[in-house]
């Protein structure tokens, strides 16, 4: 087998497929990073996975998951005070977190140097939003590399960091879902190890550092003078290609995986037009776009999300007087969602209808087949603190969600969590709902890593202005979503053993006195609890645990030690109340056409969660070779 | 002369290992000596949702992701999925290789809408001219490994030009290790020698 923490930290160049997010790694072993940090959130946890495989004694940087990404920012930015090329990495909806630190960084001397890696996610693939992250680049006055593949990643990488260096500034490189997930073989230039030097550099005459009132100015304008530097860079950046096709009419503006989407779709075209990639997407390369403007009678500017380029290309063509007929989004469509090959076709056919040959249309019909959502893993506890919470609520009442694994109990047959806002808005957002409210109960949902991500100040307002509503803590010991990375109640850290901060503690230190756990298994003690709970007034939290049962049995698994014993339906007793495969509806019960449920093999991990839902008691754990 | 194009479009639910099987066929088609690339969903579907994998051979792919309806082969894992990657990317004339496990989807197991069935594929296929190629081993010691038993069946049949079974073992040898690989392996060339 192939050992990445080997391949990331080889001497010689090498070539290997990897993903985008690997190849960024490469990249920042090369050029000699110094401290890196993130929270977790998809399309970026994958980084963090390539550098855990360096083995820590061999890691040539230091690397934290800290609490949010606020935090992440502002540990990468202090250590760049210190002469430490930083990078901090974190997904698209990250930086509303880090916004209040991001904002600030164009002001300071970053003497190290600082790359921000945004994991932006068009297509909301894993996001509550497809949030445009360009636009924190213009307000911020930070430049922004677009890598569209996993080479270039790399690439852009290794120069956003020299830059970054040079210019005493943070350079952020937006990468998005499918330029971090995506595979192709790479060539990797071989890796100097350098010894580090640790002395703390931090100086304040490399400042001034303390933006306060008229001290904001000169801050301010070597800001937008180092912008000025971007732009100039940006007229001879490598990273900004033109590809000729001799095409004198018509020229396509673009950048990032719109690129490569428009590149598949011109396999179709016969006469081809000239593209001008943006490898760098702020500051815009006026020179290059003027010049590329007056060779094309007509401009189509292809960018995915937000329309951001064709405002700043409309501008620049008035200001020069260019007669460019310039088109961009054409409707509301144009705005939403991934730019895939077919819908970058579909683009083209609508503004150069005689430019691709047509593609063949599907001959007829094609055959319904439901949606596959995704869905609480089995033996999930929250399945089981949902279906229990459930039972103790009347209609009417509101439950809120918040971002992890339990969100999907939004999903029917649950329909826990009827609104999400973003990272630990539950409790807040649950406090207004009980403003004036006396006649529907409101649970707030929050699980335990976003607890500590931005759960906290929420429940801190509710003990202060003494809000009613009842809060359920769904710890299941780990950030699960994003592929069970440690947090503050765990004990461990990325690195190593630490200090365990537990949650119920957290929550008496603020003064709550009305708190209740229990193991999520116990649902019909917890359906108790939860009506006990909504019949009080005030303030009360209950913490539904349950270790992530996927995380659980993977570890016991390689140890040997997993227990678990397989379900089966006893057919006699089985009187088709459909319990268990249609209201607690774990993935493993299946149904057949007759209403005869049976327990799918692969799926079942034996975890006994459901045997207390069965009204006839027709769950029984299987003896081998007995029926499933 | 028209370029060398392969798209496979590989589909299947989190949890099934889509991501090792078309990680395998991304590394089996570089050791044929082709140019690949692809892209796996990560994240959210991960969670027992549905997942896909784009895999593309040719030296005129740019992007990760297939172009709708222009696969020349999709690969499933499960029956439903099969269908629907048939259904989404699958070119008329091309060819499906599915492994006929049954996961159901939610609104089946909440009886708002009917299963697929093996017999709905096989019409839809002999209507769209696709080569139906399905796949099911009885007493496989782990699912986990019906990804390989495809792997196994693509090889043995050639349904990927240039793709021969020991691209696919060179590959199974860069992602697995120790008794994992052996087991794996032991099925591949079971299968690919039947």
């Amino acid at each position: 087998m192939k050992d990445m923490g080997e391949m990331l930290l080889r001497r010689e160049g090498f070539s290997e497929i990897v993903i985008g997010n690997t190849a960024l790694v490469r990249a920042m072993v090369e050029s000699g990073v110094g401290v890196v940090t993130s929270y977790p959130g998809s399309p970026t946890p994958e980084i963090a996975a390539a550098i855990a495989s360096m083995p820590a004694a061999q890691r040539p940087f230091y690397f934290e998951f800290s609490v949010n990404e606020k935090v992440a920012t502002e540990v990468a930015f202090g250590s760049a005070l210190n002469g430490h090329l930083a990078v901090v990495f974190f997904k698209s909806v990250g930086l509303n977190v880090a916004a209040d630190t991001f904002v600030q960084l164009p002001l300071m001397e970053i003497t190290g140097g600082m790359v921000v890696v945004l994991g932006d996610d068009p297509g909301a693939h894993s996001s509550q939003n497809e949030q445009d992250n360009r636009h924190f680049a213009h307000l911020a006055y930070l430049p922004v590399f677009e890598p569209a593949t996993a080479a270039e990643t790399y690439a852009m990488f290794k120069e956003a960091a020299a830059l970054a260096r040079a210019k005493k500034t943070a350079v952020i490189m937006r990468l998005t879902t499918h330029v971090c997930h995506a595979k192709e073989k790479v060539a990797f230039a071989p890796y100097a190890a350098a010894a580090r030097d640790n002395t703390p550099l931090f100086d304040v005459k490399n400042g001034p550092y303390v933006p306060i009132a008229a001290a904001v100015f000169p801050m301010k304008r070597r800001a937008l003078q180092k912008l000025e530097q971007f732009r100039e860079y940006a007229d001879d950046s490598p990273f900004n290609m033109v590809f000729s096709h001799n095409n004198k009419k018509r020229g396509v503006v673009t950048c990032g995986t719109a690129y490569l989407a428009l590149a598949d779709a011109l396999a179709f075209a016969g006469d081809r037009p000239d593209v001008l990639k943006l490898g760098l997407s702020h500051p815009l390369p006026r020179r290059l776009l003027s010049d590329f403007l007056q060779k094309h009678e007509e401009i189509l500017v292809l960018e995915e999300l937000d329309n951001i380029l064709e405002n700043e290309i409309r501008a620049l063509a008035q200001s020069r007087g260019l007669a460019s007929a310039i088109t961009g989004k054409q409707d509301l469509e144009d705005w939403i969602g991934e730019y895939t090959p077919e819908r970058v076709a579909a683009k083209l056919d609508k503004v150069w209808p005689d430019l691709l040959a047509p593609r063949p249309e599907p001959t007829r019909a094609r055959p319904a087949v439901p949606p596959r959502p995704p869905q609480l893993c089995p033996g999930c506890g929250h399945r089981s603190a949902f279906h229990a919470v459930k039972n103790a609520l009347a209609v009417g009442d509101i439950t809120v969600a918040d971002i992890g694994c339990h969100s999907l109990g939004f999903l029917p047959p649950y329909e826990m969590g009827q609104v999400l806002l973003c990272m630990g808005a539950s409790t807040a957002a649950a406090s207004g709902l009980a403003l004036a409210n006396r006649e529907r109960k409101v649970v707030a949902f929050l699980g335990d890593s976003t607890f500590f991500h931005a759960g906290i100040p929420g429940i801190i307002n509710a003990v202060f202005n003494r809000h009613n509503l009842t809060l359920i803590i769904m710890e299941n010991g780990t950030t699960a979503m994003t592929g069970h990375q440690e947090h503050p109640a765990t004990g461990k850290n990325f690195n190593g053993p630490t200090t365990a901060i537990p949650l119920r503690r957290v929550l008496e230190s603020l003064g709550i006195a009305n708190i209740r756990e229990l193991d999520a298994y116990s649902q019909k003690k917890l359906t108790a609890m939860v009506k006990e709970a909504l019949a009080e007034e005030g303030f009360k939290v209950i913490i539904a645990r349950h270790p992530c049962m996927l995380k659980h049995t993977r570890e016991q698994k390689r140890q040997g030690t997993w227990k678990g014993i397989p379900v089966r339906v006893n057919q006699e007793k089985c009187r088709r109340i459909h319990e268990c495969v249609s209201v607690f509806a774990c993935p493993s019960y299946q149904i057949d056409e007759g209403g005869r449920v049976h327990v799918q093999e692969d799926l079942c991990i034996g975890d006994g969660s459901c045997l207390q839902t069965c009204p006839a008691a027709a769950i029984e754990t299987g003896n081998p070779g007995g029926e499933k | 002369m028209k370029q060398e194009k392969f798209d496979i479009f590989v589909i299947g639910v989190g949890g099934q290992g889509i991501g090792l099987l078309s990680e395998t066929l991304i590394r089996a088609a570089d050791y044929a000596g082709k140019r690949v690339r692809g892209v796996d969903t990560h994240g959210l579907a991960q969670r027992g949702g549905m997942v896909a994998s784009h895999v593309r051979i040719g030296a005129n792919a740019h992007s990760p992701l297939v172009m709708a309806g222009q696969a020349e082969m999709v690969v499933a894992l499960e029956r439903h999925e099969a269908l629907r990657g048939m259904n989404l990317f699958l070119k008329d004339g091309g060819t499906l290789v599915y492994y006929d496990a049954v996961w159901q989807p939610l609104n089946v197991r909440l009886k708002k809408e009917a299963a697929v069935t093996a017999a709905s594929i096989s019409a839809e296929c002999r209507a769209r001219d696709i080569r139906e190629v399905r796949v099911f081993q009885t007493g496989l010691a782990d699912p986990r490994m019906q990804n390989v038993a495809v792997l196994a069946e693509i090889c043995r049949l050639n349904l990927i030009p240039g793709l021969e079974a020991g691209h696919v073992e060179a590959a199974l040898n860069d992602l697995l290790a120790g008794p994992v690989l052996e087991k794996n392996l032991a099925l591949f060339r079971k299968i690919v020698q039947a």
